[in-house]
């Protein structure tokens, strides 16, 4: 038996029928061939798989697309929303805040998640944070570093906005 | 992986949910947060027929204060507490256990109720419910029901929920006056799970001496459980390290310690004894500093 749903994927509808047991990451990966999104253990532990869901980072191989059925889904391919990079993703280039690359995806949605909620996050709380996302390469200096720039980026670009 | 076929129901109310628990009853699941049921249906350790995601059902998430006392929705999830201003201001335990629980996103969609309705040995929640005295609040066609969390635990997996109910909430009653607290936890380094999660509220009064000791242990036996002799050695004596130190050496008595591949019994009875002993310590330094639980 299928169910129809409908998400919100990087700010468009899209509607599928599907099992009940797909889980949201292979909605994202399979359907919607959307790739960015990584499966890495597949076991709720490494965070590739980190999206946003309804503005909270969940990793999606833990969530059933049935799930999100009517919820606002974005992906590693919505954070910059237009053209361009997202200042996360300009940090993380600038700092070389990866290694292989495949934690990354997951990585910046966490980021992105973590930035909303401390604008100006110490380094504890960027620890603390990032508890959900392992970096294999164990490239995490450069990762923490990338975030604290991204932070920055942030700050300035809200001044600017804020100034004009 | 791949979960084994099941058919899906989002019911939008409470009795709603309950008549499909009704029926569907053995063949079905009730699905909170997901983030233990998902894993096991992952791995085809669970096969339901029927999931039942109450993740629609507003009336069961939120935390309110209600005279005297904090009320959570079972659905509430681990951030949903962890970032709560009624529960920060209430009752701040809550909040630094919240934060303590595995990771940001599973903490956006693991909920209390899923916790504490699980059961699993080495989960957080158990320990400070158990701590707090909680009341939880089953819910059936035949009504509601309150079990206090000294009859919750009842084994592995095990919780005194019975066939057709569900666990639609906790309440936490106010904690006597100059009560301390705290919640110290080894984490598994990979699971983050407790290896030992200790929940410690005591009330002193103002000479120091302990009026009343309540400490939950997660991660030591089959099911969270009171570290009674110990509690019962604290009060009546001054909260001093001597006398700390002498209620936690006791502190493993009574639980099923088992050997698994991360420690044997005698390391975990030792992690025990020593993490009771530091959150101990831990209420203390929290006691003398006048940082009482409101």
């Amino acid at each position: 038996m299928k169910n129809k749903v409908s998400i919100t994927v990087n700010g468009v509808e899209r509607s599928a029928e599907v099992e009940p047991r797909m889980l949201l990451v292979h909605f994202l990966r399979e359907e919607l061939h959307l790739t960015g999104t990584h499966v890495g253990c597949d076991t709720t532990q490494c965070g590739a798989c980190t999206v946003r869901m309804n503005e909270q980072a969940v990793k999606s191989c833990t969530v059933f697309a049935v799930q999100a059925d009517g919820a606002n889904v974005t992906t590693v391919e919505g954070l910059a929303g237009g053209d361009g990079l997202h200042p996360i993703q300009e940090a993380f280039r600038e700092h070389h805040g990866l290694q292989c690359g495949f934690c990354t995806p997951g990585m910046m949605m966490a980021a992105s998640q973590l930035l909303d909620r401390y604008p100006e996050p110490t380094l504890e709380q960027i620890k603390h944070q990032l508890d959900g996302n392992i970096c294999r390469c164990t490239g995490y200096h450069n990762i923490i570093k990338a975030v604290q720039s991204a932070a920055e980026k942030i700050k300035a670009r809200k001044q600017a906005q804020g100034a004009r | 992986m791949f979960p084994a076929q099941f058919e899906y129901h989002r019911p939008g109310s409470i009795d709603e949910a309950l008549a499909l628990l009704g029926e569907y009853g053995d063949d079905a699941k009730l699905l909170a947060g997901g983030h233990s049921l998902i894993p096991s249906m992952k791995l085809r350790l669970l096969e339901p027929k029927h999931l039942i995601d109450l993740g629609n059902i507003a009336s069961l998430k939120g935390v309110r204060v209600e005279g005297d006392t904090v009320a959570v929705g079972a659905l509430t999830t681990h951030y949903g507490v962890e970032s709560s201003p009624e529960a920060k201001g209430a009752l701040p335990l809550l909040c630094e256990v919240a934060g303590q629980i595995a990771d940001p996103q599973v903490r956006n969609r693991g909920t209390m109720g899923g916790s504490l309705a699980n059961a699993d040995p080495a989960a957080d929640w158990p320990a400070t419910a158990l701590a707090l005295d909680a009341e939880f609040i089953c819910k059936s066609d035949a009504g509601e029901r309150k079990v206090p969390a000294s009859e919750w635990f009842q084994g592995l997996f095990t919780t005194a929920l019975e066939e057709g109910e569900i666990l639609c909430g906790l309440r936490f009653g106010k904690l006597p006056e100059r009560t301390a607290a705290t919640y110290l936890k080894l984490q598994h380094p990979a699971s983050r799970f407790a290896v030992v999660g200790v929940s410690a509220a005591v009330t002193t009064d103002s000479a120091g001496k302990c009026v009343q000791a309540r400490i939950g242990i997660t991660g030591v036996g089959t099911h969270a459980a009171r570290a009674a002799k110990t509690e019962r050695l604290l009060e009546g004596r001054v909260l001093d390290p001597a006398n700390i130190a002498a209620a936690a050496a006791l502190a493993d008595e009574g639980f099923d310690a088992g050997s698994d591949m991360h420690f044997s019994e005698s390391d975990r009875r030792e992690l025990c004894r020593a993490y009771v002993e530091r959150a101990l310590l831990g209420v203390l330094e929290r006691a003398n500093a006048g940082q009482f639980q409101p």
